[in-house]
């Protein structure tokens, strides 16, 4: 790989050398794949207004046919994120969610239901518990996966060994501005999955997917080394969901969901109904029912070849 | 050529720095980089910045022996770089001029910025329109309403000013939305980042365009007194004024002072004082002294200048504490408002908020050495916009 501008070029460390993982979250792939469907990935903002609530949503998601969890931890400065989740993160740190907690709250989920967890994180809250803690007590939480928003690979050597080494698969985004030097040194420090960021921008409900996607998944394909695919920003509608899950192997659906329990909130309704009606109907999106171009439900349950599955 | 001092890595300055970004800015920050190394040694480009510099800007700025000033602190003479006479007020437009210059170089078809005190919003709302691309500038609430006259100068300016009323509605939300807006529109859209702060390359992007205050101020000093001074001073907010200044004087034996936001108070949230009240972090992209909770959350900051009420600094400024190169001191509120009085009634120069911290402990330093030592004040901001608000907390201090 050519070296990153700015950066001497350090040795990433090998797929060889990757200590075992919980192994939850390619289980979870793989089931997702002998049922011939994308893994169902919803995100929300640990303490979204307080700890109880993201614990039950987390059974709710379960039940409708989610696959992994993404645990948003709040951070005040969400650069990467669009209102949606700042308001989320606020109303996180407003109930006083610190990462002790939210790791809390992911033993409770891991001993409540058998979702994969991925915590979702900017790095300065890590920084400050102090990354081989972080593995350490996320590991022993229950958590399977780590992945830190604005941790890119140049930076990564001297906190991504911590985290393998607590037991945690780690995952790096690409995005469509990402040439393939920078796919491929994401892949590398990638296991678990690859996380492929669908449009250049920040996190937020579009009704519609961006024109380039097909082409970031299949530059990103081309680097990710067999891990699964899993799509995310922007996904919002059942529509949406169905043309991503013919892409790739992983559906990450977050300010959508997010949106939902805010409104049912705001209006004295259901937060668990209104999350659990939304999550069902991306879940069942999820099927493999038809190729890019076909008519979507042209021919539901037509088996179709798995893709990165058969390379793992 | 500036002192370079990223020795181990580019983009670091020992341990701090760096290029913690979200994966779909890393390719455009690459692409940035590259783009300054090839055309700041391009000639024509060089040539095209120094003529906005001199013509447009109003380069070089002059220095001036504050007489009045010096008598009144009984010590060593005060000198000051007269940043405050540039064109639109302050120190800013180095930076501006020359990034909005590398973006139109760089084809792209719009910029936005940040602005806190509204200075560089200022800045690079007039470069936009001298070079002409569309501008759009994010700036808090609350700063909106304490530089209320900048908000109608931008405009004038033929910037969209948008408002920003999310966490603290200050600077620090400012850059936050002007990177998700550039996160957005990367395609199109240079970020011109006002401060020595932010992801590699900012840091050293936005020192090499304000070192032009460092050089100007060493060969006019030299000029005016035979040899370097004893004492370089200046505010630090990110920290682009004093890098700049600093920059002239890193191999030399001039103490180096940057003066910081004591505010109101020494608690968490009365001020904005990074090197007496903060700790390593990640935030904007750089690894800095950071003013956090227990829990890496970004604490919230105090400052009467808006254009110090940040609570990060620029990754040079960390390193230069760390080794002792540069002292980082802590001038609150009442003091820099007593300077700004000062300074107006001694010279005739009304300092922006953040330069009268910069003179207020300039004073201090000076009255505890020898008439014959020499003090090298940069005067990086002139104090109009600052009116209403003096105005607003004197009457609030008498209330």
């Amino acid at each position: 790989m050519k070296a990153h501008a700015g950066v001497k070029p350090r040795p990433f460390p090998r797929a060889s050398a990757r200590p075992a993982s919980s192994g939850r979250i390619a289980a979870a792939f793989a089931r997702a794949a002998s049922e011939n469907r994308a893994a169902f990935i919803p995100y929300l903002t640990a303490g979204d207004p307080d700890l109880e609530t993201t614990a039950v949503l987390a059974r709710v998601l379960e039940e409708s046919g989610s696959d992994i969890l993404e645990l948003g931890v709040p951070f005040s400065d969400p650069i990467a994120d669009g209102p949606v989740i700042q308001r989320a993160a606020s109303r996180g740190l407003a109930s006083e969610t610190t990462l002790e907690k939210v790791l809390e709250t992911a033993a409770r989920i891991r001993r409540e239901t058998s979702l994969a967890l991925v915590l979702f994180t900017y790095l300065n809250p890590l920084l400050r518990f102090g990354f081989e803690r972080a593995a350490r007590e996320a590991s022993a939480a229950g958590v399977d996966g780590v992945l830190v928003t604005d941790l890119p690979p140049e930076e990564a050597p001297a906190y991504q060994p911590l985290l393998r080494a607590g037991g945690l698969d780690t995952i790096f985004l690409v995005s469509p501005t990402s040439p393939s030097a920078r796919m491929a040194a994401a892949g590398r420090l990638s296991s678990g999955f690859l996380y492929v960021v669908s449009r250049s921008g920040i996190t937020g409900a579009r009704t519609a997917l961006a024109p380039e996607l097909e082409q970031t998944v299949r530059r990103a394909r081309r680097q990710a080394s067999g891990l699964p695919l899993a799509v995310g920003f922007g996904i919002s509608t059942p529509e949406a969901a169905r043309q991503t899950a013919l892409l790739a192997e992983g559906v990450v659906v977050g300010s959508a969901l997010v949106r939902v329990a805010e409104q049912a909130r705001a209006a004295g309704k259901s937060v668990s109904r209104a999350v659990g009606e939304l999550s069902a109907s991306l879940a069942r999106a999820c099927a493999k029912t038809g190729s890019p171009g076909e008519k979507r439900g042209a021919t539901p349950g037509t088996p179709r070849p798995r893709r990165s599955m058969e390379r793992r | 050529m500036p002192v370079s001092r990223e020795k181990k890595r580019p983009g670091y300055f020992g341990e701090y720095g760096g290029r913690f970004a979200p994966e779909t800015l890393m390719a455009p920050l690459e692409e940035l980089g590259r783009a300054w190394s090839r055309f700041r040694r391009d000639p024509r480009f060089r040539a095209e910045l120094d003529s906005l510099l001199r013509d447009y800007a109003g380069r070089p700025t002059p220095i001036t022996v504050a007489e009045n000033l010096t008598r009144q602190a009984g010590g060593a003479r005060i000198v000051l770089k007269r940043e405050d006479l540039l064109h639109t007020g302050a120190h800013k437009l180095n930076n501006s001029l020359g990034q909005v210059l590398l973006a139109k170089a760089m084809r792209k078809s719009r910029v936005v910025a940040e602005t806190g005190a509204g200075q560089h919003g200022v800045a690079t709302a007039a470069a936009a329109a001298k070079i002409g691309l569309p501008c759009v500038v994010y700036m808090g609430v609350v700063d909106m309403e304490r530089q209320a006259p900048n908000v109608s100068r931008m405009k004038l300016l033929g910037a969209e000013v948008v408002g920003v009323d999310s966490g603290s509605r200050t600077l620090k939300d400012a850059i936050n939305e002007a990177m998700r807006d550039w996160t957005e529109n990367v395609r199109t859209t240079h970020y011109v980042l006002g401060s020595a702060l932010g992801p590699h390359p900012y840091p050293t992007l936005v020192r090499e365009l304000q070192s032009v205050i460092g050089k100007e101020a060493r060969s006019q000093f030299r000029k005016l007194a035979g040899r370097d001074p004893h004492a370089a001073v200046a505010c630090v907010g990110g920290g682009s004024n004093a890098i700049g200044l600093f920059s002239a004087y890193l191999s030399g034996s001039t103490k180096l002072f940057g003066v910081e936001a004591g505010g109101r108070g020494t608690g968490p949230g009365d001020h904005a004082a990074r090197f007496s009240g903060g700790s390593v972090g990640v935030l904007h992209g750089t690894r800095t002294m950071l003013l956090q909770d227990a829990g890496g959350q970004v604490l919230p900051t105090h400052s009467v200048s808006a254009g110090l009420d940040y609570p990060a600094v620029g990754p040079e400024h960390a390193e230069l504490a760390r080794s002792g190169r540069a002292a980082y001191v802590r001038v609150d509120d009442a003091d820099a408002l007593r300077a700004f009085a000062a300074l107006s009634r001694t010279e005739g120069i009304i300092p922006a908020l953040e330069s009268a911290h910069a003179v207020a402990f300039a004073c201090q330093l000076a009255s505890e050495m020898p008439r014959s030592a020499s003090i090298l004040v940069n005067l990086s901001g002139r104090g109009d916009k600052d009116l209403a608000e003096v105005e607003r907390v004197l009457r609030g201090t008498q209330a």
